[in-house]
């Protein structure tokens, strides 16, 4: 079984920081079968990376109205397809856009999940707000429980 | 019939590559004002380089833009070569080239076929693209991936390259290295001629800019990552002239500076580019070129997706030219301190001419900076097209109107051109 864990994002912008900040707090907690990238999300990338996975969990930022930051959504392909209009994305091409284009062109994993992170700060620089900071650890167990790892204790 | 005012905006817009809104007024049968305010990112960034040290310029400004970083690594890399004197080895400037190639191609391939080929074939986007010319867009994403591995090889990863550096690089790829991408780059020039002949099938409105161009030349090549500025005019001038020929002002109906060159409006970008250096093509691009009638100057923005085509099969044949002469250099970088306190440097980025200026303290930190991206640089062009596509074309409705608008902006690939789906029209005095 193949799965990918691509955490999407921009460590530049604050917040938008947690889906490469899960990756790669995810990376040593996984066996080799499980390839954990950071990216920006360029659409040829993802196709190419999770094109033919079992299984590929995506963890990206969200802004939502209200907004409560470190909240975590879990949804599937159809669900993000249906509630684009109320999502930000940072990316050139939104990864909704990457992942209808990847059924037109039968570039898709077999299962996807998104986990999507609510943030609140998208200003310029490192380092995540204090409320998605202190999600980190369980947006990295939710991972670890979608690819059936044994999820880590959280301290 | 009454007086009849509208107006169509363009919202401000929270991307990495930038920040755009573009007004246009229309009263009484003419277009009363177009403003177009984008790419204002690079103002902050002159003002947090000071006080930098000289080597750091190139990580940083690459962080303009995510779509052409190399463009601004490269001209910040020659502003400060030249304050630094140093003098490259030819191995290590093939690679700089190489390494531009990548980005050309990665970039206007990203342009074609995922944001500038609908529009042609009154498609909202390219999954409806891909609905209709599957094989068309597998073309394009074969083409973008062997941009990328360029980028990859070269500049250690395909967004944000970490491996350039004042001088050269920090590291070399050795001759396999490169020759493992050949055969990628081989079959992405069957693609790129497959390009060249399907964009050149789409139905161009019959528009002609009269604007002066201005591009980079070099006596031996087409020009990317260095050269001469030459205009359409017959300026021919070196960076550090450049700034007596282009004085940014302030206009009266906008906040942004606007460029002109000896006070005129002019062009940067594929169409400058072409126009001034098209006999300089030679190969397969000049082929393709010829075989789908371009001639030896484009002046219509409509078909700069011919042109950028053309380009992209340049770029993939350069890159297996450059790959197949090269021989791994003895050092990856040569150093030195800024010598000159001043040190002026251009390349033509993917959307036109890219100009830096620093200016630097006796220790090598830097005092001032200047960076005049193309975009701004093309702003009044723009704009002109802008108020000309809008009042030929009053007849038309609202929505067919807003979508020529964002046709016309998207011509000149500006940084916010993903955007401009979000132009809004609405209308008063009815």
């Amino acid at each position: 079984m193949t799965i990918v864990v691509i955490g999407l994002g921009n460590d530049l912008r604050r917040d938008d920081g947690i889906g490469p900040t899960v990756a790669r707090a995810v990376a040593p907690k996984v066996g080799p079968d499980v390839q954990t990238v950071a990216s920006g999300g360029d659409p040829v990338a993802l196709l190419e990376l999770w094109a033919g996975a079992d299984l590929t969990v995506i963890v990206d930022a969200v802004i939502c109205d209200p907004p409560r930051p470190g909240v975590v959504h879990r949804l599937t392909p159809a669900e993000l397809d249906a509630m684009r209009a109320g999502m930000f994305s940072t990316h050139g091409i939104s990864l909704n856009d990457a992942v209808r284009l990847g059924a037109v062109l039968d570039r898709l994993p077999r299962r996807m999940v998104i986990l999507a992170v609510e943030i609140a700060d998208l200003d310029d620089g490192r380092g995540l707000s204090p409320a998605v900071g202190r999600a980190v650890d369980a947006v990295v167990s939710a991972v670890l429980s979608e690819i059936g790892a044994p999820s880590e204790r959280v301290v | 019939m009454a007086p009849r005012s509208r107006e169509l905006v363009v919202r401000a817009l929270a991307r990495v590559e930038g920040e755009g809104r573009v007004d246009v007024t229309v009263r009484e049968g003419r277009a009363e004002r177009v403003e177009l305010n984008i790419y204002e990112p690079p103002r902050f960034f002159e003002s947090f380089l000071r006080g930098r040290h000289f080597l750091e310029p190139p990580d940083i400004t690459s962080r303009i833009c995510g779509i052409c970083p190399v463009a601004y690594q490269v001209s910040a890399c020659n502003a400060i070569e030249q304050a630094c004197e140093l003098e490259l080895d030819g191995a290590v400037m093939d690679l700089r080239r190489l390494l531009y190639c990548g980005e050309w191609i990665a970039s206007h391939v990203l342009h074609i076929y995922f944001l500038h080929a609908p529009d042609f074939l009154g498609l909202p986007d390219t999954v409806a693209l891909a609905q209709r010319e599957r094989q068309a867009v597998e073309r394009g994403l074969a083409l973008k991936k062997a941009g990328n591995a360029i980028l990859d090889a070269i500049g250690g990863r395909p967004i944000h390259p970490v491996n350039v550096r004042i001088g050269g690089f920090y590291r070399v790829p050795t001759k396999a290295e490169l020759v493992s991408l050949s055969d990628q780059l081989r079959s992405a020039l069957d693609h790129a001629v497959a390009t060249v002949e399907w964009v050149s099938s789409f139905a161009f409105p019959n528009v002609e800019l009269e604007h002066d161009l201005l591009a980079l030349h070099h006596d031996s090549r087409y020009a990317i990552e260095d050269g001469e500025i030459w205009s359409s005019t017959g300026l021919h001038c070196t960076a550090d002239e450049f700034p007596d020929h282009m004085v940014e002002h302030q206009v009266p109906y906008s906040t942004a500076l606007h460029a002109e060159l000896d006070g005129r409006r002019y062009l940067t970008g594929p169409l400058a580019r072409y126009s001034l250096n098209s006999c300089q093509l030679g190969g397969a691009a000049a082929d393709a070129a010829a075989a789908v009638g371009l001639g030896g100057q484009c002046r219509n923005p409509f078909r700069s997706i011919v042109v950028r085509a053309v380009e992209v099969v340049y770029a993939v044949e350069e890159a297996l030219r450059i790959i197949d002469r090269y021989q791994r250099p003895a050092r990856p970088f040569t150093a030195g301190p800024p010598i000159r306190t001043v040190g002026h440097g251009v390349s033509e980025a993917p959307r036109g001419l890219l100009y830096h200026r620093y200016e630097f303290d006796p220790t090598g930190l830097i005092r001032a900076a200047t960076i005049i991206p193309p975009t701004s640089q093309n702003q009044a062009a723009i704009e002109h097209d802008l108020r000309r596509t809008v009042d030929a074309n009053l007849t038309l409705a609202d929505n067919e109107l807003t979508a020529l608008c964002e046709r016309t902006i998207r011509n000149y690939d500006p940084c916010i051109s993903c955007a401009t789906h979000f132009l809004t029209l609405t209308i008063d005095g009815r």
